[in-house]
């Protein structure tokens, strides 16, 4: 019963981390960019969060109205601004821009912030749970999780059903051909980093009820992001969901192990699929 | 029918100067115990070893395209192999250092196995994984201290040598050796035939693919070489630092941003550039640190607007406007004088 | 004879770092259909490239209705009403059929062409709409590309090359629908290899020669020694 329970648990926490992956796969999916401050963007999310509840008093999830699009704006001006300039055949300028926008980030939190550790308190959303059966779950981890799924289904949504997913995939596949359709792929690949940061606020929020953060835990949440993704398969939404959810029971069954475990189990899991699967389990992408 | 009289050489009147500069600036400084004071002993053997893991870093990404930006996996796995290598295997500190790159080579073969499967900035974010697997591993190590980590014992310091001023000119030497030996090895594998291959698949992988240049292996060898290299690195630091816990071993922080940093403002894929960025690194850094926080928040935006403004750095602007090369890589073709 | 919709001044335009054209000079009116000859390399691409602004150039180098656009990116240019039908069709893999048509009519500009006017023109393109665009035959992906630019509903459509690596018989169909098309008062400018199919359906022709515009005149009266001579250049 322990077993199980480590299990539904670990389940429920791979919705975390595919809310960290969602907005990683996105970006990658439309314009084959890896971002590495993508950490410290959920981190900054956690932090705006922090800052909204305590100036206007709101909730934490009431935050989210605040939050989702000033980080989504951040992420058009972020986009035009530095991110558009570095596209092209070399892989180096992106890698290297946004490495350094991580350092960036990282120690402006610290300054703002200090490094001492915060939490958003959510009231009783934090302590309530619901009983199935002889399991006891809390109602935070099956928000979070009825929240991934609700975000991936629009984002899959989106992309398959709208005119801007179209632009999205149009964009991916020729960006020259795209453009000849009257497509500015400037500001198209502006709306897809507003949305992915949309989607990190989320992501940052419901991180900042659930534990405590600290400017430092960024790149750890990169990692957790970047390998739901890869065990997912590159380009699948759906699949970034499952591989959320094999690394939080990985990481549950290690901790329960041995507390010392629960990370380096999910990482093992992580390189035991890369050498089995290289590709992860449902590639739509190849590359 | 005249032939031009032409030739071609890698070398260069100012090739041929920058030689001879460099030897005389290297016998200065292999004098340094005999001039320079112990703080700044201190500084300029930091100097050297950030110089060493430049130029590797340098290697990898800038000629190999494998950028890497877990290398601390290596230096923290360099600095945990001294400990281990000395307290439980009585080994020599300077024999340690060695064993630890033969083991850094070992362990980098199966790591590559696994991450080379991963493509541009994947494999990036890939090495990060790795890096963080080799801290949660050692935090795990009750013998090494767990996550507190351990201290080296003094009578292992002291079988270095006897005096305090001994030991410290010692480590000024052997930090030095190895930023001499990486820039060496890096300058004479560029030269050699894998180099050049290196040096074609950077240009164009197609081309150097159908050319019968085996990429994935001369890739496989940089790696390879590097994290040995890498680790005896890291063993040297902790050598002079004398302390050693997962998180000062395994610090992006430390040994990869400030690495990346140091290559992208110097010029990344020239031998110059590790070197010029370096120095101007500890420039900031002693006229900076002050700041704290905000002077790494300099440095980041500094790396942001090279590699936007000026993607080949300080070094590739002053070689664009001068023509300069310290290192003769390059082939010119010069016309010979008649006489 | 009226107003010129499209104007190149001595376009002088590069392929990478090469130059690919020379002061190139050349009108097209309104309502006319004008033919792009000329051998391979002879620059008919970066010609088509420049024009919808795939390749930037200096502002007044082309005009178009009046107003300078060579500067403009390309979505600035579709914008204006000027559709290519690219060389080796370029459909998006990831959109079905109806989602290529779709995307094509984005900008959302006014004029006779719409979903169902392209799928009276191609019939065989409603039947497969909801496929992948990928697992048409080459004639078909053709007939998807020309629809994708017709339902811009553009002023001036480019084609680049749509006979290449076509079967002669699907080469001769859409040459039979061409003058459905372009009869709807749109003006026309067609990039071709093939000769006499270009002279066929132009009212004059142009041809270019290592970058150079080396002949130029009416189709109907044109001499085929003197296009051989300005094709292949002089011996």
């Amino acid at each position: 019963m322990e077993w199980v329970n480590a299990v539904v648990q670990g389940t429920l926490l791979g919705g975390l981390y595919a809310l960290f992956a969602a907005g990683l796969s996105l970006i990658f999916g439309v314009m084959r960019l890896v971002n590495i401050a993508h950490g410290d963007l959920i981190v900054l999310g956690a932090y705006l969060g922090l800052s909204v509840t305590t100036l206007l008093g709101l909730h934490p999830i009431a935050a989210l109205i605040v939050v989702v699009p000033a980080m989504a704006l951040i992420g058009y001006i972020l986009q035009r601004g530095i991110l558009n300039q570095t596209l092209g055949k070399d892989i180096l300028p992106p890698l290297l821009v946004t490495f350094g926008l991580s350092v960036i980030i990282q120690n402006a939190l610290l300054e703002t912030y200090s490094a001492d550790p915060q939490k958003m308190n959510a009231g009783a959303l934090e302590t309530a749970s619901v009983s199935i059966g002889s399991l006891s779950l809390g109602l935070l981890p099956v928000l979070t999780f009825g929240i991934a799924i609700v975000v991936i289904a629009s984002l899959q949504w989106m992309f398959y059903r709208t005119s801007l997913g179209r632009a999205f995939r149009a964009t991916s596949d020729n960006q020259e051909i795209a453009q000849l359709m009257g497509l500015n792929r400037r500001h198209i690949f502006g709306l897809a980093m507003a949305l992915a940061l949309g989607v990190t606020a989320i992501a940052g929020i419901m991180l900042g009820i659930r534990t405590s953060f600290d400017p430092s835990i960024g790149g750890g949440r990169l990692i957790f992001g970047f390998e739901a993704v890869i065990i997912g398969g590159l380009g699948n939404l759906w699949g970034t969901l499952i591989g959320g959810v094999i690394l939080g029971v990985a990481q549950t069954i290690g901790a329960k192990i041995d507390p010392g475990w629960q990370l380096l189990a999910g990482h093992i899991a992580f390189l035991v699929i890369l050498a089995v699967r290289p590709n992860g389990l449902f590639p739509r992408i190849n590359e | 029918m005249s032939t031009p009289n032409l030739n071609v050489t890698r070398t260069s009147g100012v090739t041929k100067i920058a030689a001879l500069l460099g030897l005389v600036v290297l016998i200065i400084l292999v004098a340094a115990p005999y001039w320079a004071g112990r703080a700044d002993m201190r500084l300029m053997g930091e100097i050297f070893l950030y110089l060493a893991l430049a130029s590797l870093w340098n290697l990898m990404a800038g000629y190999a395209g494998l950028v890497s930006v877990g290398q601390q996996a290596y230096v923290g796995f360099g600095g945990y192999m001294l400990f281990a290598l000395t307290m439980f295997g009585g080994l020599h500190p300077i024999a340690a250092i060695v064993v630890t790159g033969a083991l850094g080579a070992i362990i980098a073969v199966p790591v590559a196995l696994l991450i080379f499967r991963l493509r541009g900035a994947y494999f990036a974010i890939g090495t990060w994984v790795i890096a963080e697997v080799f801290r949660l591993s050692f935090a795990q190590a009750s013998a090494l201290g767990g996550g507190s980590g351990s201290s080296l014992p003094v009578g292992i310091v002291r079988s270095l040598a006897s005096s305090r001023s001994g030991r410290e000119h010692l480590s000024y030497w052997l930090a030095l050796a190895s930023a001499v030996i990486v820039i060496a090895a890096v300058y004479f594998f560029l030269r050699s035939r894998n180099g050049l291959a290196l040096t074609a698949i950077r240009d164009n992988e197609l081309a150097a693919g159908s050319l019968g240049i085996d990429i994935w292996r001369t890739k496989f060898i940089v790696y390879i070489v590097t994290a040995a290299l890498t680790a005896m690195i890291g063993a040297l630091i902790f050598l002079q630092k004398l302390r050693i816990s997962p998180d000062a071993a395994f610090s992006v922080n430390d040994w990869t941003a400030f690495v990346i940093f140091i290559v992208v403002i110097g010029g990344i894929g020239t031998i110059e550039g590790p070197i010029i960025g370096t120095l101007i690194f500890f420039l900031l850094r002693e006229t900076l640190a002050d700041l704290g926080t905000i002077y790494l928040m300099v440095l980041g935006v500094v790396a942001i607007v090279i590699m936007l403004k000026a993607p080949s750095g300080i070094w590739g602007l002053l070689r664009s406007r001068f023509d300069l090369e310290l290192f003769p890589l390059s082939y010119r073709v010069k016309q010979n004088k008649k006489g | 004879m009226p107003e010129p919709i499209l104007k190149l001044n001595s376009l002088d335009a590069f392929y990478g770092d090469f130059q690919a054209l020379y002061g190139v000079d050349l009108e097209v009116s309104e309502g006319e259909v004008l033919a792009i000859i000329g051998a391979n390399g002879a620059g008919k691409t970066t010609l088509m490239r420049s024009i919808s602004g795939l390749t930037q150039n200096a502002s007044d180098m082309v005009k178009y209705r009046g107003g300078s656009i060579g500067a403009l990116r390309a979505d600035q240019v579709a914008a204006q009403g000027i559709a290519l039908v690219p060389e080796g069709r370029q459909l998006f893999p990831s959109l079905s059929v109806e989602e290529n048509l779709m995307i094509g009519g984005q900008m959302g500009r006014k004029g006779p062409w719409s979903l169902k006017a392209v799928y009276t023109l191609f019939p065989i393109l409603q039947e497969r709409r909801n496929q992948q665009s990928t697992s048409l035959s080459g004639g078909q992906q053709q007939m998807v590309a020309i629809g994708r630019a017709l339902m811009a509903n553009p002023d001036l459509i480019l084609f680049d090359e749509i006979s290449l690596g076509l079967a002669p018989i699907i080469i001769k169909d859409i040459y039979a629908a061409l003058p459905g098309i372009i009869g709807e008062g749109m003006s026309a400018l067609i990039v071709e290899q093939d000769i006499t199919k270009a002279l066929s359906v132009s009212s004059r022709f142009y041809c270019l020669q290592e970058g150079r515009v080396s002949l130029n005149g009416a189709s109907a009266t044109a001499a085929r020694e003197d296009i051989s001579r300005a094709y292949f250049g002089v011996e």
